[in-house]
């Protein structure tokens, strides 16, 4: 017989456990409510492929094409600069670094992990754009390479852990079997370590991307702002994030405006949950084939 | 031979290149707000009210109400998290319910934390009518911090061996009871580490309390929990592209107290980490 004291706090356990997937709905819920408002007064195909962002014009235009193009522009830029770079960094602190060099390595990523977002985007604001713009000879350093550069180095420490986890978790004896054979250590390191890391490494890819979209404050100062069709990387660009913090606190709520900045929180969402699901199934995949082994 | 080893060299010094390239800025970072910042930080610029359209004067609502935000944060967060990871750690079963619940999890850890702002603002702020308050932003940073504490508190409890609870369970006492009294205490350093880190977190966002709390300028401090409040990633933003003329230091001041509250934070669950380490005997 259980106690009742006990009944209670295990009903309230239950509950805690199921609290996660209560708020995922909730927030789904909640962006549909408002979100959904806006397909009264636009369609969805305008809403997703027009080429127009003018929200408080009349009559307002809602085609967030330029804003999707903004963040897909930015995206592609950290990660061209973001992978390579990450890659590297975590072969080295896994596998070359001698241990005492290691720590110190690992702790700086982490450290960078933890200053916020504010903070690097301010940092990005007086060093970075400056820099930019007396290279490139641009009238603004503010442009979609700065957001790059910047959400690079924000990725990193999601990048960087996670391959690193993932090579360290490769079986020792591949390793040894590989050197045995007379391989160098960077030949194991290239033929067997990364190959038997790859649903790791992929993974981590995708993380990186989903920190990377989803990023707003950093975005929002570096990188011009200007809600136009991107041609250029040295040209100020809007992403989807970006847009909702800069224009939510006008939005008069009810308008169409408010809803259609809801409804860019909707196609957030979306593409935040297909990144993790498939960031999730690259993981699993990667431990169910070294079970098989 | 000579050729492998050669491309070896190389190999290793690219990699070198590349993992200084990604460690340097983080010691330039540093630097920069340090030297920058220090000299702004007086004990008026620390404890005063912000003057002068916040041109002058301190940033003390600022700071005070990140300290409310980030306790009401962890008044929400802390509680649930670590009963959810109980039960995932010490009830669930493998089966596609807890699935599901990681799922969410990883899920949750992923949204957008401006997506956070925005369901803040339409369930707290709107729906529930708490308006723009530090109840309405604890409870949004509170939703977003969960991930963090489910996954550092569940890594706790599983390091915790079975053969406690074993012995636990075979003196006669029930689930609850070994949890209560033989998994949490010995996993609390752990729990510890990762619900500071997560509150850090928290003390340092930005785009979920844009809607949900942060006052543009409001030169008093927050009366009750249906306030709006300053805080200091809100003001940094404010300081550093909504107001002209700020000088520098003062940006830079700001700047360097977020960073050391975020720090601080971080040392402590570190050093925690680094004790329990020491001490573990099983």
């Amino acid at each position: 017989m259980k106690r009742p004291f006990e009944f209670i706090i295990e009903k309230l356990v239950l509950i805690s456990g199921l609290a996660s997937i209560i708020f995922v709905v909730l927030i789904f819920v909640f962006l549909l409510k408002e979100g959904l408002s806006l397909f009264g007064q636009e369609n969805l195909w305008g809403f997703l492929f027009g080429q127009n962002w003018y929200p408080i014009s009349d009559p307002p235009q809602f085609g967030i094409l330029p804003l999707i193009l903004g963040s897909f522009l930015v995206t592609l830029g950290a990660i061209i600069i973001a992978v390579p770079l990450g890659l590297a960094s975590a072969i080295y602190v896994a596998e070359v670094a001698p241990s005492g060099i290691r720590d110190v390595l690992k702790t700086g990523i982490e450290l960078l992990a933890a200053i916020p977002s504010i903070v690097l985007g301010f940092i990005g604001i007086v060093t970075l754009a400056p820099f930019l713009k007396n290279v490139f000879h641009l009238s603004s350093g503010l442009t979609a390479l700065a957001g790059s550069i910047m959400l690079a180095f924000m990725a990193m420490p999601t990048i960087v852990s996670i391959i690193e986890d993932s090579i360290v978790s490769v079986p020792k004896s591949y390793k040894e079997g590989s050197l045995a054979l007379g391989a160098t250590r960077w030949q194991t390191i290239y033929r067997v370590i990364l190959p038997a890391a790859s649903s790791g490494i992929l993974a981590a890819i995708m993380l990186g991307i989903g920190r990377v979209v989803g990023e707003t404050m950093a975005v929002l100062m570096i990188t011009g702002n200007a809600a136009v069709m991107p041609t250029s990387f040295l040209q100020p660009v809007r992403t989807l994030t970006a847009t909702v913090a800069a224009e939510m606190g006008e939005a008069v709520a009810g308008s169409g405006h408010y809803y259609a900045l809801f409804a860019i929180g909707i196609v957030l969402f979306v593409i935040s949950f297909a990144i993790n699901l498939l960031a999730d199934w690259f993981l699993h995949r990667g431990k169910k084939k070294r079970k098989k082994r | 031979m000579r050729d492998t080893k050669r491309t070896e060299k190389i190999a290793f010094a690219l990699l070198l290149a590349a993992t200084i390239v990604v460690v340097t800025p983080v010691l330039i970072i540093f630097v920069l707000i340090l030297f920058r910042g220090l000299p702004a930080i007086t004990s008026e610029f620390i404890f005063a009210m912000p003057r002068e359209g916040m041109r002058a004067g301190g940033i003390f609502p600022a700071i005070v109400g990140t300290i409310y935000l980030t306790f009401g944060t962890a008044l929400c967060s802390i509680p649930l998290g670590i009963l959810a990871a109980v039960y995932l750690n010490e009830y669930a079963q493998k089966n596609w319910l807890t699935r599901v619940i990681e799922l969410a999890i990883i899920n949750l850890a992923g949204v957008p934390s401006i997506v956070y702002g925005l369901f803040g603002l339409s369930l707290f702020v709107a729906f529930l009518g708490f308006g723009s308050s530090l109840i309405a932003g604890s409870l949004t940073l509170a939703i977003m911090t969960l991930p963090v504490i489910i996954t550092s508190t569940r890594e706790a409890l599983s390091a915790v061996p079975k053969s406690f609870r074993e012995v636990s369970f075979s003196l006669g006492a029930s689930r609850w009871q070994t949890v209560r009294y033989v998994v949490l205490p010995n996993a609390i350093p752990g729990i510890l580490t990762g619900t500071i880190l997560g509150m850090s977190r928290a003390a340092g966002e930005t785009a979920p309390i844009l809607f949900t709390v942060a006052a543009f300028y409001l030169p008093r401090l927050p009366q009750s929990m249906y306030d709006q409040a300053m805080v200091l990633p809100y003001h940094i933003y404010v300081l550093s592209t909504q107001v002209p003329n700020v000088s520098v230091k003062i940006q830079y001041g700001t700047v360097l107290v977020l960073v050391l509250m975020v720090f601080v934070l971080n040392i402590v669950a570190s050093y925690i980490r680094a004790k329990f380490r020491k001490k573990k005997t099983w």
